[in-house]
């Protein structure tokens, strides 16, 4: 092997370093905590599972994101989840099937074979909640402003912009056009892509019914204030479905709007189209091209597992959440001393009993007060263990 | 939190030339002419737009990576580089060419594999894959029809304009794989947080082609 494979990590998989990973995790205790006060329950899913479960429902779009292996127990291919979202759903609906409202939460790493996004992490620290078994606005308004929360945390929520759209006005327009499964498609990625001039020629290649190619052309454009709100009515008269998925989406902007939050509404938003059949969301952070989280409704996902209940959540990296926390320095206290003297032992439990950090400076070693994080000192005075500033 | 100014990236060369008008058009003019610069980051007539020049391909990266908010690239180099996660919201219209298949004059049919010269080797193997063709595809830099005249392919795929190079070589386009045309890409992230900022740029490019267009 030659020197530089020892310590060369692969593209998209980082070390945490000390500082940073204290961040992290007290961003994570505190992130959970607020989930518990919310009433969601963590759970921890598997790392690696059979690909037919991971890849099921919820998971149908992540097959090349998921590494592989063989396992060599039963000679089946196990995958490593790139995605969380799907085991919960998993466990809703087969391995809890309760009637009331399911609150679940998740903190775990996940794994992609590529980055969500170009540069970027191909190793998330997933955090994120799910609630299933409720339909309606109340849910997704839960969800959005437990994500709030969550950004406040981060003391990200009065910087981000919150993208809303909803898959429903897209679904019911193309309901409404008997389109082929190939045409659906290939409509489906000009969306992703808002590429016009390929919008168009579909649309003008095909006779489609009333109003129909004219919502079409229109869609991906409805995007920035509210107002696009009024400007879809007229534009989706004729079209009931997508009526409906306009209504449930103003509701929550009537709410959302009063929060004090940047909100930019995007009518032609088709983020993971296939499994999302409501409200979709995302906070962007301007100047970053991965959204610091995203979620939505993904209602009838658990219905490969036997039981299709409406659901809706969200997740994000846990890494990117803490990005912007600054690591404050440790303080704490340099003992000078030997845990065979019983007496400073006692000394140096007692100071941790009290919340104090305690660095042991062990013989013989450079003890540098600095590296160690420490601004006092335990040192032995005449009347027994005392604490000096350095 | 200062607002970042908007960067529009934009391919050096042909497509240069003939973008600058229209961003003229639009409001937007470099403040020093760049063939007489060797800056990389150009200021403009707007205090919160910069311009960056770079090499065609390096547009697409930019633009993904959210180093330009904007981007302007031909559908080309879209094509053979990929451009996930980016919206390509305008066509300006220029540069227009088409990519095709050529051979050399009256070249027979190539049972079992093809040989394909190429510098679009993803376009290219696509391109035959959809076609139901066994294709090899050779990754070349440059002077591609050269490529057939010295047996080292069947076929090549490339840009073609007038198609005087090929004739001058006795080649002949073959098919049509798709027009060309120079595209704007847009960073997705900077479309939904500086919404309001790019669709006004992008406005007053699609009037500025509109007009051109009449």
């Amino acid at each position: 092997m030659n020197q530089e494979a020892q310590w060369l990590l692969p593209d998209g998989v980082e070390e945490v370093l000390p500082g940073r990973a204290r961040v992290i995790e007290q961003l994570r205790r505190r992130t959970l905590d607020l989930y518990q006060q919310w009433g969601y329950e963590l759970v921890f899913p598997p790392l690696i599972e059979f690909l037919e479960s991971l890849l099921n429902g919820a998971g149908r779009d992540l097959e090349r994101e998921t590494f592989k292996i063989t396992d060599q127990l039963t000679g089946r291919l196990m995958g490593v989840r790139a995605d969380i979202t799907p085991q919960v759903a998993r466990m809703d609906a087969h391995s809890l099937r309760e009637n009331a409202p399911t609150r679940l939460c998740y903190c775990s790493s996940a794994l992609r074979t590529r980055p969500a996004v170009a540069g970027g992490t191909r190793l998330p620290y997933q955090i994120g909640v799910e609630l299933f078994g409720h339909a309606g606005a109340d849910s997704d308004l839960e969800v959005i402003s437990l994500l709030l929360e969550t950004l406040k945390l981060s003391g990200l929520d009065q910087t981000i912009v919150l993208d809303l759209g909803h898959v429903g006005l897209f679904r019911g327009l193309v309901e409404a056009c008997d389109l082929s499964e190939a045409e659906q498609y290939q409509l489906e990625d000009i969306y992703v892509r808002k590429a016009k001039v390929e919008l168009e020629s579909f649309v003008a290649e095909r006779n489609l019914p009333g109003k129909a190619g004219e919502a079409l052309l229109a869609l991906p454009w409805l995007a920035g204030e509210p107002s696009v709100l009024e400007q879809a009515r007229t534009l989706l008269g004729e079209f009931p479905a997508a009526l409906d998925a306009l209504t449930e989406l103003s509701e929550l902007v009537d709410v959302l709007s009063q929060k004090g939050i940047r909100l930019h509404l995007d009518l032609g938003e088709l983020r993971g189209y296939h499994y999302h059949t409501g409200c979709v969301f995302a906070a962007y952070l301007p100047g970053e091209s991965e959204p610091l989280a995203k979620g939505g409704r993904y209602d009838q996902i658990g219905e490969v597992f036997g039981r299709a209940r409406p659901a809706t959540g969200f997740s994000a990296d846990l890494k990117m959440l803490a990005a912007h926390l600054v690591a404050e320095s440790n303080s704490g206290i340099l003992a000078e001393g030997s845990l065979r003297d019983v007496k400073f032992a006692a000394s140096v439990a007692a100071l941790r009993e009290q919340g104090e950090r305690v660095v042991l400076a062990l013989p013989g070693a450079d003890n540098d007060p600095q590296v160690l994080g420490c601004q006092r000192k335990l040192v032995q005075a005449e009347n027994g263990w005392v604490i000096k500033d350095i | 939190m200062s607002q970042k100014p908007l960067t529009i990236a934009l391919s050096k060369g042909r497509i240069l030339k003939e973008t600058l008008p229209l961003l003229k058009a639009a409001g937007i003019e470099l403040l020093e002419d760049p063939s007489a610069s060797r800056k990389l980051i150009f200021d403009t007539t707007r205090d919160d737009v910069k311009i960056i020049i770079i090499r065609a391909t390096d547009v697409p990266p930019y633009v993904q990576h959210g180093a330009a908010d904007i981007g302007v690239a031909g559908k080309d180099v879209l094509m053979e580089h990929g451009a996930d996660g980016v919206f390509e919201p305008l066509d300006l219209n220029i540069a227009r060419c088409k990519l095709m298949v050529a051979a050399v004059n009256n070249a027979p049919e190539v049972g079992g594999r093809l040989r394909v010269a190429t510098k679009f080797v993803n376009v290219a193997k696509a391109y035959f894959a959809e076609q139901g063709k066994q294709a090899e595809v050779i990754k070349l830099y440059g002077a591609m029809e050269l490529a057939p005249l010295v047996g080292l392919a069947d076929r090549i795929v490339d840009i073609v304009d007038t198609g005087n190079t090929l004739r001058a070589n006795g080649l002949e386009p073959t098919e049509l794989i798709a027009h060309i045309s120079t595209r704007v890409i847009v960073n997705r992230a900077s479309m939904k947080t500086r919404h309001a900022d790019i669709q006004a740029i992008l406005d007053k490019l699609g009037e500025a082609v509109a007009s051109r267009k009449e």
